[in-house]
């Protein structure tokens, strides 16, 4: 009985954060009279919130490694989609060693600022403000304060494109893409296989599994939604590419953090630095690893950004890292580090993305929508931070004792 | 003596789910020092919490009557008014801030919110000459060592006008010189101003040194107090009455089967990682054998947690020189997985500040040092873990429904089991326990000298750092003594005593001096 209600409490978090995300998008639906669950207003969200679920996995690692932020992924978006767009347009270099280049970039970026986070120990905070100059005015430097438009359609199609665009066919009087619906439901079935073949698995191997009635409920709901979402992105184009680059992402990066070695090592790090290192874990490398993933993330998200604004100009990727930071928190990350999902942080991305898009339908100006999102943000954050007070006051009183040492 | 100061009557104090306090009644003299001892739990620290206004009037029930008076604290301000201090287990100093700030916090020497220097740096002065604490006020609280910070702490309580001192667990973190400074200050002042103290403590042997009244607490119940002169204050005494029952023996018996070598420690030469001409450790060597539990006795500050570290990976210092031999064959370790690997652990003295992750679960925290026992080409098998986790929690018999539960939810001794399963997860060959048994009660300890017993009868080495010198003479096959860094002395369990180490020390720090 105890176990089940721990078991509750500790799903809680992630089902009310879910929670708050449906309510947000049936109110929009009811206030905006269905348009945000339109075919088309979908597959804009895709388009539109990409880059921020992009940059905020990457923030998440930065945070997991002890609340540290990276303040530069900003500018590090505006230097790549710059270089991108003087090598593509300017140079008409090939677009697969465009994007290579661009990419490595991302890393060399990163590995300046790790070395300095990780084996100086400058703190984060100062390395990448520097960096949020450094690159924004390299930026400037590269593209002379000039706008490079527009893209050629074969980088266009890895970002702003759809798959199998034209498989289209009349199901029901209603125009839709079958690849993409046949992708939902197959999506939805591989979800479905893996899980029940784990949970057989676990059962063999006697282990604790979950019951047949909670698996079944979770799995029916999932699987809906999955087949729902696509349905919806069936009725327009089917499915954008970048769609498939983001599902990618996600997989690679929930199975790093919850099921490698290395990622258990990211969270002892944030957890108790000092315990960490006492148990073998390399804590310099593996801060010096988050900052570089930051920024090859960074360097993704460039690449897609640009091929949406079909432009390379200075002034993108201004205020993006806030953006990044926003669905962390929002998404239940701590900010003292060692506590945080890509799951959270997907849904936390997806929040500020439904904000955004719902109040841009009902038409309120961009300066009230950032009062919005700020109060979002802060409430979110307060919620999760009174709901655990006691874990709270205990982080605290570690830090006390951390600089108290014996003399 | 006569009057009596402060009569607690009938507390009973409440928290979700648990009585803490069960209709105490306490009664100090004027000019008394009165101990309260009880195992972890037991509700020591929710009655001073309730006596000090944390746990503010009205969130228990029952009367508080001070020189006479009913006193309804509503916070600690109201209880210091009256000259009620609390010093807690876990200093509350501000590290960056320098003594005389720290002595003034809340209390500034001001006139109209702006600051007298003069005036207080003096003032500081004066209460650190009456504490016996011989630093510069200007000095910053971080630079002096935990020793000095309890004197601090004192001064503090005077700079307040204290008249009802209470200390929660004063000599925790100290070493036993230090501890005993601090019990004879406390009986100067009673002696020389009057000052009337509460004890807090679990080391018994400090209650039977100073306390004139002793009473024991059980699972929120006063059980008896003890009057020094009247009663028989012996420790046996105490405990019996802290654990309901007869503990005659506080360290379980062990078969003594030492074998080979597992660990040898030559010409082991440590410096400062600061400051690069301080040596910390000074060309120590050592041997540790197989089935073996060997201690290393000395004050705060001689090098023992640093011998300790260094030899784990280098975790601890610079310029490390000296050879490390384990099973006969030359180690050269250069970071701490590589010790991890070759079945080494060291198991810290500060649990939650260097050894667990508070905030995550039972089972991250015993898996953290050797992930590959549970994951195949670094792909965690979490199933397996959870299975490991609870293997050894049954074990170390750990006191908690799940594995999946928060360490910082756990009490102390509950935390230490979680340290040293987490260590034993890791299957090593040589364990370097460092404290093992701060700050945890009678029960909880005897548990650990029993896991400890049964790590050396697998033929594991063990090697065991303590200030509580009762417990190396109970465990110990053989005791080194350290001091300023050297290795001064071993000695044979069976034939050290007290007085033998810490007449090495002694006779050692002399020839220091006169040199």
């Amino acid at each position: 009985m105890n176990k089940a209600k721990g078991l509750l409490k500790g799903n809680l978090k992630q089902s009310s954060l879910l929670i708050a995300l449906v309510a947000i998008i049936i109110f929009f639906q009811i206030v905006t009279k269905g348009v945000l669950l339109k075919p088309m207003n979908v597959s804009n969200i895709v388009f539109q919130n990409a880059y921020v679920v992009i940059l905020a996995v990457g923030m998440l690692l930065c945070i997991l490694t002890g609340g540290n932020i990276d303040l530069s992924v900003g500018s590090v978006v505006a230097l790549v989609s710059a270089f991108a767009g003087e090598m593509i347009i300017e140079w008409k270099w090939n677009v697969y060693v465009s994007i290579f280049l661009c990419l490595l970039l991302g890393i060399l970026v990163g590995m300046w600022q790790g070395f300095w986070i990780a084996y100086v120990r400058i703190p984060p905070f100062i390395v990448t403000l520097s960096g949020m100059l450094v690159f924004r005015g390299a930026t400037l430097l590269v593209l002379n304060g000039l706008t490079l438009a527009p893209f050629p359609d074969n980088y266009l199609r890895f970002s702003t494109g759809f798959i199998a665009k034209a498989s289209k066919i009349e199901l029901l009087g209603v125009n839709v893409n079958i690849v993409c619906l046949i992708a939902g439901v197959a999506i939805a079935l591989i979800f479905c296989i893996t899980q029940i073949i784990s949970n057989l698995n676990r059962k063999r191997k006697g282990y604790e599994t979950e019951s047949p009635l909670m698996l079944g409920f979770k799995l029916v709901i999932i699987s809906t939604a999955l087949i729902y979402f696509f349905t919806l992105l069936a009725q327009y184009q089917g499915i954008p590419t970048v769609l498939v680059i983001l599902g990618i992402l996600l997989l690679v990066y929930s199975f790093f953090t919850t099921k490698t070695v290395i990622g258990r090592h990211l969270y002892a790090l944030g957890g108790n630095e000092k315990a960490a290192r006492l148990s073998g874990v390399k804590t310099k490398n593996l801060m010096f690893f988050a900052y570089v993933n930051m920024s090859f993330l960074a360097a993704v998200a460039g690449l897609v950004f640009a091929a949406r604004l079909n432009s390379a100009s200075p002034v993108t990727g201004d205020g993006f890292e806030l953006d990044a930071i926003g669905a962390c928190f929002i998404g239940g990350a701590s900010a003292y580090g060692g506590v945080g999902t890509v799951g959270g942080t997907l849904i936390g991305a997806l929040i500020m993305g439904m904000l955004n898009n719902g109040m841009s339908i009902l038409g309120l100006s961009s300066n009230l929508q950032r009062v919005v999102k700020g109060l979002v943000l802060l409430g979110a954050v307060a919620l999760d931070v009174i709901s655990k007070m006691n874990l709270d006051l205990l982080h605290r009183h570690k830090k006390v004792t951390a600089v108290t040492e014996k003399g | 003596m006569g009057n009596t100061i402060l009569k607690m009557q009938s507390i009973t104090k409440e928290f979700p789910g648990v009585k803490a306090l069960d209709q105490v009644d306490i009664e100090v003299e004027e000019g008394e020092i009165h101990a309260i001892c009880g195992e972890n739990g037991a509700g020591k620290s929710t009655l001073m919490n309730v006596l000090s206004g944390i746990h503010p009037y009205g969130s228990y029930e029952g009367e508080i009557i001070y020189k006479g008076k009913v006193c309804h604290f509503h916070t600690i301000k109201d209880s210091e008014r009256m000259g009620i201090v609390i010093i807690h287990q876990e200093l509350a100093l501000v590290p960056y801030l320098s003594i005389a700030e720290n002595m003034f916090l809340g209390n500034e020497q001001a006139r109209s919110g702006v600051v007298n220097w003069d005036l207080t740096y003096q003032k500081t002065s004066e209460f650190m000459k009456m504490v016996g604490l011989h630093e510069n006020p200007r000095t910053l609280v971080k630079d002096i060592g935990m020793g000095k910070q309890q004197l601090a702490e004192i001064a503090k309580a005077l700079a307040k006008n204290v008249k009802l001192l209470i200390l929660d667990e004063p000599t925790s973190s100290l070493n036993e010189s230090d501890a005993k400074n601090l019990l004879d200050l406390l009986l100067r002042f009673k002696k020389e101003r009057g000052i009337t103290s509460i004890l807090i403590s679990h080391k018994l042997n400090e209650l039977a040194y100073c306390a004139d009244k002793i009473t024991v607490i059980r699972d929120g119940h006063a059980i008896e107090t003890l009057v020094k002169g009247k009663d028989e204050v012996t420790e046996a005494r105490i405990i019996k009455g802290m654990v309901g029952r007869e503990m005659t023996n506080r360290f379980p018996p062990r078969a003594h089967n030492i074998g080979d070598v597992a660990l040898e420690v030559r010409h082991w030469t440590v410096y400062h990682p600061l400051f690069a001409d301080r040596k910390v450790v000074d060309d120590v060597s050592i041997t540790l054998h197989r089935g073996e539990v060997v201690g290393v006795a000395g004050l705060i500050g001689a090098g023992r947690t640093e011998l300790a570290m260094s030899i784990f990976g280098k975790a601890y210092g610079a310029h490390i020189s000296g050879e490390l031999y384990k099973d006969g064959k030359r180690l050269e370790l250069h970071n701490i997985s590589q010790a991890i690997g070759d079945g080494l652990a060291y198991v810290t003295e500060d649990r939650k500040g260097n050894g667990l992750i508070v905030t995550d679960s039972i089972k991250h925290n015993l898996t953290l040092a050797r992930p590959e026992f549970i994951s195949k080409r670094g792909i965690l098998d979490k199933d397996l873990e959870v299975h490991k986790a609870k293997e050894i929690r049954e074990l170390l018999d750990v006191k908690t429904p799940s594995v999946e539960q928060l360490v910082g939810n756990l009490s102390g001794g509950n935390q230490q089991k979680v340290l040293v399963g987490k260590w034993i997860f890791a299957k090593p060959d040589v364990l370097l326990l460092d404290e093992p048994t701060r700050g945890i009660d009678v029960g909880a300890k005897y548990e650990i000298y029993q896991i400890i017993n049964d790590l050396v009868a697998q033929g594991k080495a063990v090697l065991m750092i303590s200030s509580e010198l009762p417990e190396l003479l109970g465990m110990c096959d053989r005791i080194y003594v350290m001091n300023e860094g050297r290795m001064i002395a071993e000695l044979d369990g069976k034939e050290a005593s007290q007085e033998s180490i810490m007449g090495c020390i002694m006779q050692d720090s002399k020839g220091e001096i006169g040199a």
